[in-house]
């Protein structure tokens, strides 16, 4: 049975991450007020990936799990990714 | 079957829970990851009506709600240590408090969709129809559909979590059994997750 003990995370890892992701979450509407023109959509989509990547690796414990565990969730959001970039190789080059 | 040391005889094995806990994950970010493409495709080809319709929203209440939720996905992940550690008052605790915060999340939600519909803004209403252009009408729409279905995914992570906190208090989940409650936080964490790019994309982005 595989009932292996796993990774305890300490709460002080748990503490900065929070701490991270609420700075994250002001800097982005910080950012999002300075008049950016065209670039205030990817300054803010690319703070909302840094939380995101945060959340997965340390809240959903993807650090401490094994690595086909890593590698099926890199997977999805790759094919996630891939349907995006096609979409609008699509919507851009529309005449 | 062998037989085991321990009383529990059922099968359990916390890698296969896991492992299913993630492909069920896996169907929900697809899921909103295709309502992401029609937005950021609306988006692309209505910018200025998706400019004037995001105005109308509120960003202190995203942004409150965004803190939220935030913050109980910290109490969730501090409750699977708190239990490895075998301290069952305070995971119940950290737990109580994850609801409570799921809970307020929803009513902010219900004052801001109540706030919206006192103005007339909402899908096939006459207001949105006659007052607003198409591109807005997208907006609201989508604003109302990926919202309630997240909002429906609070619910229903609130529910799991419940479900999880009885079964810690009954002792069936333990330091041993901990499978329950760590896919409880994993959904927890998804509707957490969801919400940090929905907050940008509608209530961030003018």
């Amino acid at each position: 049975m595989s009932n292996e003990k796993h990774h305890i995370v300490p709460y002080r890892v748990y503490a900065l991450v929070l701490v991270a992701l609420l700075a994250l979450t002001f800097a982005s509407i910080g950012i999002v007020s300075i008049e950016l023109g065209k670039y205030t959509v990817a300054a803010a989509l690319i703070f909302a990936t840094i939380k995101s990547f945060l959340v997965l690796t340390y809240f959903m414990h993807l650090k401490y799990d094994k690595p086909y565990i890593k590698a099926m969730v890199a997977f999805v959001f790759a094919i996630f990714f891939v349907v995006i970039v096609i979409t609008f190789l699509d919507y851009l080059y529309r005449t | 079957m062998e037989q085991h040391a321990h009383t529990q005889h059922d099968h359990f094995d916390a890698e296969a829970s896991k492992i299913g806990m993630w492909l069920f994950i896996f169907t929900e970010l697809l899921l909103f990851g295709g309502l992401f493409i029609v937005y950021s495709v609306y988006r692309f080809m209505n910018q200025e009506a998706f400019h004037l319709a995001a105005v109308e929203l509120n960003t202190t209440i995203g942004a409150i709600n965004t803190v939220l939720l935030l913050v109980s996905s910290m109490t969730i992940a501090v409750s699977t240590t708190t239990l490895q550690l075998k301290k069952k008052g305070l995971t119940l605790f950290l737990l109580g408090i994850t609801v409570i915060i799921g809970i307020v999340f929803l009513v902010n939600k219900y004052f801001e969709w109540g706030a919206k519909i006192d103005h007339g803004i909402w899908p096939g209403s006459e207001h949105l129809k006659t007052a607003f252009s198409q591109g807005e009408i997208l907006f609201f729409g989508l604003y109302y559909v990926m919202t309630g279905l997240h909002a429906l995914h609070i619910i229903i992570g609130l529910i799991i979590i419940l479900f999880a906190a009885h079964r810690v208090y009954k002792g069936t989940v333990n330091e041993n059994r901990a499978a329950l409650l760590e896919n409880a936080g994993l959904y927890w964490h998804l509707v957490d997750l969801i919400w940090i790019f929905l907050f940008p994309l509608f209530y961030l982005i003018h």
